[in-house]
């Protein structure tokens, strides 16, 4: 009963520590798909954040300068992207794969050229990264049963950008939701003639997404390198950019479910790190080939299962065409 | 802006953009390079040099060609139907598992019978694996960008798995299978050179490439000239179109996925039976995704496709022979490169649209007057 209970204490801790760059990237390809761009390239903008960050971090040897590496990197893709699908019109599709593959490529390229550490940046101090934050009395409290554990090992114990991403996803739907940016953004996104006609540019609300969608994307790349990991190492997104679009789907744009999304395909990953090499009644152990697969199938099942066929933001993927 | 105003000359269009769009990507890979302190122009002669200046860097070059021209046949066909298919790295990986499996039962026995098993399982397990998310698509509305990209995710680990288990060469402790059976082997281009009394150096490059050629031929036939290619590029242009003309949208995504998948699949020919001769794991290498760059590259079209292989398949080859001279140029870089090549080819096709038109009205302007 103790061991279950610590189980589950420990499951619950890994979700939100796995789920917190998936709620910042979930939450930038909801902004930019919001107002009507596609951001198949939230894996290679959290990369190229992470490298960004790491470097940044090791060279100066604070997290500080690290974050805004970090979310310039993914501004400057953000922008990119945006000017591709904006001014451009071109393929959203292929312009978000063309950074995820060019930033795969650049990423340990530069990490190699500064670091001459095989592509990787350097291992990072405590002290050059966001670490841990323990919460007053965190350790005095752990031996209470349940609360102490929840206070001590839950809630205490992760970093500042985790802490910071349980306020953005409120902020994000307020944003969405309460003001008047929100409401022009979300009307961009299903009908642009409509936002063109009442004379408010088109273009520059889907900019202003890219970039907003960039911070968001950027946090996300940052925390992988310098929250949960201490440096670069190559592909170190790891699919993550495309499970946070898979969850923004099943989310279905909206920031609460989305996050309640992230938090499930969290879990998923966290069980599968604690089944590797467990014996389980009936199963006997799994291949540890399978539970890497589990986070993968699920997202298929989710899409395929629950979602079913749902409306996307109407014009989100379209480039807009103003007639003459 | 005057983009999509007027029609360009085929010739400005077909060879003048995608030649201008190629330029901005080594341009801009220059600057990265240089930035890197080496010298862009030397690395673009070691990576000429490297592709073509030797029999044996030829032989690699086109044996990598023949990967992409798969790969990329087998992304522009969804693509005609409609659908991104980021998958072929996991079609072309079960398409290795299908080959393999094909080769081992079939044993060891007439070369002809093995290596037709084996074209078949590659097609038909890389098909079977396109066949899922074509599937979830047409039937349930899952996005098959998603779909096709955790297929990728799953089929890595489902190849790791066979190949640290039942796969796995007995007594082995690599990720790779047994040798194939003697018989399941393709004939390199050098032999068949050789036979034809025409000395050539030994290399990887096989009669697979021969076989991806007849596949382009093949594609270009069914799109181009039959009824069932006609059908599937109206449902890639317009859905209620198709529907109203009486074709059905979720047979045709279905068909075309599976044939996509098949030629993805097909991609092991040849490094499998053509080079390895054995199952090994992760020997897809993102080829697939290069199918991507290919595709959009080659506008899309077998020809185009094609020539665009050759290209890529000059990149890595030339590539790989650059980090031999600069220890910098690592197989990474052409990496960016190609993610390069596919933003101002793929993404932005009619980048410089606007600068041409303007040029060939004025030149226009100075004829009539």
């Amino acid at each position: 009963m103790i061991d279950f209970l610590t189980d589950i204490t420990l499951l619950t801790d890994s979700t939100f520590r796995i789920a917190t760059p998936l709620i910042l990237a979930a939450l930038a390809g909801l902004v930019a798909e919001r107002g009507g761009i596609v951001d198949i390239g939230l894996e290679g903008k959290m990369l190229a954040a992470a490298f960004a960050a790491a470097a940044a971090a090791a060279v100066t040897g604070s997290p500080w300068p690290g974050l805004l590496a970090g979310i310039g990197a993914s501004v400057a893709l953000s922008l990119l992207h945006g000017y591709v699908a904006i001014s451009q019109r071109g393929n959203q599709i292929v312009s978000g794969m063309a950074i995820n593959i060019a930033v795969a490529g650049l990423a340990p390229t530069l990490a190699n050229f500064w670091f001459h550490r095989g592509g990787q940046t350097p291992y990072l101090t405590d002290e050059q990264r966001f670490s841990a934050i323990k919460f007053p009395y965190a350790s005095e409290l752990a031996d209470v049963p349940v609360i102490g554990q929840i206070y001590s090992e839950i809630l205490s114990g992760h970093n500042l950008i985790t802490y910071l991403t349980v306020l953005l996803v409120p902020g994000v739907a307020w944003m969405l939701y309460k003001t008047r940016f929100g409401l022009r953004l979300r009307a961009v996104g299903e009908n642009p003639e409509a936002v063109d006609t009442a004379g408010i540019s088109v273009a520059a609300l889907r900019y202003q997404a890219m970039i907003i969608a960039g911070v968001l994307c950027g946090l996300a790349g940052t925390v992988l390198s310098t929250g949960l990991g201490a440096g670069f190492i190559r592909d170190m997104s790891a699919g993550k950019g495309f499970l946070a679009l898979a969850a923004m789907i099943f989310g279905k744009w909206k920031p609460v479910p989305t996050l309640l999304a992230c938090l499930l395909f969290g879990f998923v990953d966290a069980l599968q790190g604690r089944l590797q090499g467990v014996e389980l009644p009936l199963v006997g152990e799994i291949p540890v080939q399978f539970t890497i697969m589990m986070p993968y199938v699920l997202t298929v099942i989710i899409l395929a299962g629950f979602v079913g066929r749902i409306q996307a933001p109407r014009a989100s993927g379209i480039p807009y065409e103003k007639d003459h | 802006m005057a983009v999509g105003a007027k029609k360009l000359p085929w010739w400005a269009d077909g060879i003048l953009l995608p030649t201008l769009n190629l330029l901005a990507a080594f341009l801009v890979s220059g600057i990265v390079i240089f930035a890197m302190g080496e010298s862009p122009l030397e690395v673009l002669s070691l990576l000429v040099a490297g592709a073509f200046g030797f029999e044996e860097g030829i032989s690699y070059t086109f044996y990598y060609a023949t990967n992409f021209i798969f790969t990329g046949l087998a992304v522009s066909l969804a693509f005609h139907a409609g659908h991104f298919n980021i998958g072929g790295e996991g079609q072309a990986m079960i398409g290795g598992l299908g080959l393999a499996l094909a080769v081992f039962m079939v044993g060891d026995g007439s070369p002809f019978f093995a290596v037709t098993m084996g074209i078949i399982g590659a097609a038909a397990f890389g098909a079977a694996w396109a066949y899922i998310p074509a599937y979830l698509q047409a039937k349930r509305g899952s996005h098959i960008v998603i779909t096709t990209i955790m297929f990728n995710f799953i089929a890595s680990a489902l190849l790791a798995y066979f190949l640290v288990g039942p796969l796995q060469r007995p007594g082995g402790q690599m990720p790779e299978s047994a040798d194939f059976p003697a018989s399941a082997s393709l004939v390199g281009i050098h032999e068949m050179l050789a036979g034809l009394g025409i000395t050539f150096e030994e290399g990887p490059m096989n009669i697979s490439l021969l076989i991806a050629l007849l596949c382009a031929v093949g594609v270009w036939f069914l799109l181009a000239r039959t009824r069932f290619g006609y059908e599937l590029r109206v449902v890639g242009q317009n859905q209620n179109a198709a529907r109203f003309g009486g074709i059905s949208v979720s047979r045709m995504t279905i068909v075309a996925m599976m044939i996509s998948g098949a030629l993805a699949g097909m991609m092991g020919l040849n490094e499998l039976l053509g080079d390895q001769h054995r199952l090994v794991g992760g020997f897809t290498q993102g080829y697939g995704f290069v199918g991507i760059a290919v595709a959009f590259m080659g506008r899309n079209h077998p020809l185009g496709i094609v020539l665009a292989s050759v290209l890529f398949g000059a990149l890595y080859q030339g590539g790989s022979e650059i980090s031999f001279e600069i220890s910098t140029i690592t197989n990474d870089v052409i990496i960016m490169i190609q993610g390069l090549v596919i933003l101002f080819a793929g993404a932005m096709p009619h980048l410089f649209k606007g600068m041409i038109d303007m040029i060939l009205g004025k030149l226009a302007g100075r004829v009539a007057a």
